[in-house]
């Protein structure tokens, strides 16, 4: 076995271990919107069909639920969490020696560091507070993206064209990889602060009669974000927690970006003699940087900060896993490096 | 809409919780509707323009009008797709290009948007910087009367006199680096009651001063960059001298504000071209031009130019952009005179070198026809049929050339310029042989073949190398390098400094003389996890038997990552 397939077999180990994972914290999701829906007071009323509904809302939603339920689930979502990462950090090294050269010169290995990025991200976030939901968010997207990488993206381990032999193979692409990591754990956040804020506010598109399409509504009308299915965010953190929380790595991921962004004009003006020329792909930063930047300036806004500025951040984080996969496999850029 | 109608103006985005020395909330300013004249309306655009909500919908604007430019082919960057665009699409082709959509980036509405996104973020910077200012010289805000409306309070008691404490919060505050970490106040505020109002963080609002200056100063140097700058592209054979003067460049275009005479004329020379290639996936692996530079003033210089090691001379940098093959030949007319010799660049088509090109020979001995052969090269030749040939290696292990043989005017004296690398044919006529086919020519290295129809001969001498050289300058590189760094510097001062207030009162407890009661709350500008520590680090260094007591409360925003258990808070109204 040659030390390209020994990396192989270990990212398909990591896809197995985090597919484990990623079950194990929907489990401990399950549990605890048990837990929540028994210690709470009753639901509200059903609302019956074409019934205006009233914003019931539920004032025992406490935060101070507990963080972590101690239950099996949990451990084993935190240790499978971590032997994935591990197991991906080992294929990633093993396919970086097979290559020669930093591993982060295709999409195959891009996704590998992307992944591992947004694991070790949510190992940080979690260790102090469980919150499953990120988990299963981050998870759902990392084993996704492994399955795509190995079944799609995947290429043989091998050095790379000149136009790539540089040591901004190293600092653009692993400073992007990162960034799309840390957007992903905050994109988590965000989507759960908007939830969170929905069901505290009792807003929900389910409740209020769709003119045309009543009878698809009321089939989806058991998933409305302030019925049981979602009981759960009972224990979620308060929106402004997750706010700040989503803020934070927002900004990490947008210094990062923009270090991207100016490493990457540094290193075109190096190997295509200019450092900006609209290339899809320097098209689809920018478009995600400015993005951001307005997701930034929202926060400071009045009317605009809260629930408002985290659909920036759907925005932004759309814009950056466009960027990935759109843009390069249009092949007529200069970025389009898949090797497919 | 304008809340902002205060007598003082705050720019916008200042109007959070730390702009003034009240707390949120306080007292909404009445609505005034003032008369507007004309200079009012100006001032209502101006403000409008320079309002965080237009900047907004400027930057989501500029994001989604950034997008076309992927979606549809440019001009600058491949006219050639813009042109087989509209030959596709002639009913709604003209219309996207009169409204922009072939060269999005110089387009008047993406110019528009840009620019005014520019205007707003002066118009809000400057008044932004004058505050600030204002800011650096004053002095912390007093002490609040009562804290219990900040998000982070703390609260211990002390053997040491009021102002004992104050001192020693003070000297905790102001660290023991060189630079003070919080600037502070202290002052006795009655007999028996001191207090000191610490601020820290001025370098957040500088960091995002500076930022925005540094976006302004790239567009700036990017402007003049445009202006100044030049760029061409030549081709060099192996063994010729290319000289910088612009009638040595294949295309040439420079700014407006570049002059010619500027130029200068340094010597550079190809002496060898050699490249790697992958022997399974025949990727290319390596490319290195070795050439002598030879600048006036100074003795030539054998150097390298590589794929991300761009050669610097003269000021301008030069690029390896492409290398192909060019065939070496001697074509003999029909009286056996040499017509031409010499190497022909062919262009390279794909990743194997399969590559194309036109040998021209004008120059026939009196009255007979000019000779045109087109065709191709193959670097690694292999014959599937008789008549089907194709390149299976990009190194020239066995070069095969193909040709065809044409007759006639080449048209090279009507004086409208040509394509080097293709045959006009209106004056030619094709050579066939006696069915009336086509005939090809196959050579190797080292064959001569009779040309037909008795037009004379042609030898295939070898291969020698070209590269595609790309010469660019723009003085204004080192500018935006040092506005890029200053940007990203500046960004990540406004992300991650902490701007935060702190304040600590000692007085004397009314029932016990000996025993201080301190009392402490702070404030940050905008959600700040590590405010609740500062505080309580500070109330821990203070002097006395009685430590700090722990029963300091917070704010929901940091509570989530408060390491000690916080004990139940009394009702308390989210800041929001």
């Amino acid at each position: 076995m040659t030390v390209g397939d020994l990396s192989t077999l270990f990212v398909w180990g990591s896809a197995t271990a985090l597919t484990i994972a990623f079950l194990a914290y929907t489990l401990a999701l399950g549990r605890q919107a048990e837990l929540a829906s028994r210690a709470a007071a009753p639901e509200p009323a059903q609302v019956g069909a074409g019934g205006s509904s009233v914003a019931l809302d539920v004032p025992a939603e406490a935060d101070d639920m507990p963080t972590s339920d101690g239950s099996k689930a949990s451990g084993i979502a935190r240790a499978t969490t971590l032997l994935g990462g591990l197991l991906l950090l080992a294929g990633i090294v093993a396919r970086g020696v097979a290559a020669g050269r930093s591993p982060t010169a295709n999409m195959y290995e891009f996704t590998l560091v992307g992944v591992l990025t947004a694991v070790a991200v949510l190992v940080f976030v979690e260790r102090k507070r469980f919150i499953p939901f990120v988990g299963v968010i981050v998870l759902g997207i990392s084993v996704l993206a492994l399955a795509v990488a190995l079944l799609v993206f995947f290429v043989r381990a091998d050095s790379v064209q000149p136009a790539l032999d540089s040591y901004w193979l190293v600092l653009h692409v692993g400073v992007a990889i990162l960034a799309t990591g840390v957007f992903t754990v905050a994109f988590a956040a965000a989507l759960l602060q908007v939830l969170k804020d929905s069901r505290e506010t009792g807003r929900s598109h389910l409740e209020q009669p769709w003119r045309r399409a009543d009878g698809l509504r009321r089939a989806l009308h058991r998933w409305r974000v302030t019925g049981p299915a979602f009981a759960w965010l009972r224990s979620v953190p308060s929106p402004r927690a997750l706010e700040a929380q989503s803020f934070r790595l927002n900004a990490i991921g947008f210094v990062l970006w923009t270090f991207a962004l100016v490493g990457g004009s540094i290193w075109a003006e190096h190997a295509w003699g200019r450092y900006w020329g609209w290339d899809p792909k320097e098209v689809g930063t920018f478009v995600a940087w400015v993005v951001y930047a307005a997701y930034l300036h929202a926060r400071t806004t009045r009317g605009w900060s809260g629930r408002r500025a985290a659909y920036f951040v759907f925005w932004g984080y759309a814009a950056v896993i466009a960027n990935f996969t759109v843009v390069n496999l249009i092949p007529n850029g200069l970025h389009s490096y898949s090797g497919l | 809409m304008s809340n902002d109608r205060t007598p003082a103006y705050t720019p916008d985005g200042l109007e959070d919780a730390f702009s003034g020395d009240a707390l949120p909330g306080d007292g909404a300013a009445p609505a005034v509707l003032p008369r507007l004249g004309v200079a009012g309306w100006l001032r209502w655009a101006w403000r409008q323009l320079t309002s965080m909500r237009v900047a907004l919908l400027l930057l989501m604007l500029l994001a989604v009008a950034a997008v076309p430019g992927s979606m549809f082919p440019q001009r600058p960057q491949s006219p050639a797709d813009v042109a087989q665009y509209l030959l596709d699409h002639p009913a709604s082709g003209p219309w996207l290009d009169r409204l922009g959509f072939f060269d999005v980036y110089t387009s008047a509405w993406f110019s528009a948007i840009y620019l005014l996104l520019f205007v707003s973020l002066v118009g809000c910077i400057l008044p932004r910087a004058k505050v600030h200012l204002r800011a650096l010289r004053a002095r912390p805000p007093r002490t609040p009367r009562r804290f219990d409306r900040f998000p982070a309070r703390g609260s211990a008691e002390s053997s040491a006199s009021p102002e004992d404490v104050v001192r020693a919060a003070e000297r905790v505050l102001r660290g023991r680096g060189p630079l003070p970490m919080f600037r502070t106040e202290a002052r006795e505020e009655a007999p028996g009651v001191w207090s000191v109002s610490a601020e820290r963080g001025y370098l957040r609002e500088t960091g995002n001063l500076v930022f925005h200056l540094a976006l302004v100063g790239l567009l700036v140097s990017v402007a003049t960059g445009q202006m100044l700058h030049f760029r061409g592209q030549v081709l060099l054979g192996e063994g010729r001298t290319f000289v910088n003067a612009q009638t040595d460049y294949d295309t040439f275009e420079s700014g407006i504000a570049f002059q010619p005479e500027s130029l200068d004329p340094f010597r550079l020379t190809l002496d060898r071209f050699t490249s790697r290639f992958d022997p399974v996936t025949l990727q290319s692996r390596d490319f290195l031009a070795e050439v002598t530079l030879d600048e006036p003033g100074a003795e030539p210089e054998a150097t390298t130019i590589k794929v991300n090691h761009p050669l610097t001379a003269g000021g301008a940098k030069v690029y390896l952009q492409g290398n192909g093959y060019a065939p070496q030949v001697v074509v003999r007319d029909a009286a056996g005179e040499v017509a031409f010799a010499g190497a022909v660049p062919f262009l390279p088509q794909d990743e194997v070198y399969t590559s194309q090109g036109v040998i021209k020979v004008p120059d026939v001995s009196g009255g007979q026809e000019q000779i045109g052969l087109v065709g191709s090269l193959l670097p690694t030749a292999q014959q599937l049929t008789e008549t089907i040939w194709r390149s299976v290696d990009p190194q020239p292990a066995d070069p095969v050339l193909v040709l065809s043989v044409w007759s006639g005017d080449l048209g090279l004296d009507t004086g409208i310029p040509q394509n080097v690398y293709q045959l006009d044919d209106t004056g030619m006529e094709q050579a066939v042989d006696a069915q009336g086919d086509p005939v090809t020519l196959h050579l190797r290295p080292g064959e001569t073949v009779e040309l037909p129809d008795g037009l004379g001969t042609l030898a295939f001498e070898g291969v020698s190398r070209f590269v595609a050289l790309d010469l660019r300058y723009d003085p204004a590189l080192p500018f935006l390098l040092v506005f890029a760094l200053l940007g990203i510097a500046g960004l990540c001062t406004s992300l991650f400094v902490p701007r935060r207030r702190v304040w600590v009162r000692a007085a004397v407890d009314d029932a016990d003389p000996v025993r201080t009661v301190v009392t402490a709350g702070a404030l940050a500008r905008s959600d700040d996890v590590g405010l609740q520590d500062e505080l309580d680090r500070v109330l821990g260094a203070l002097p006395g038997p009685s430590r700090a007591d722990p029963s300091s409360t917070s704010s929901p925003d940091s509570s989530s990552h408060g390491s000690a258990p916080r004990p139940p808070a009394p009702a308390e109204e989210a800041q929001r």
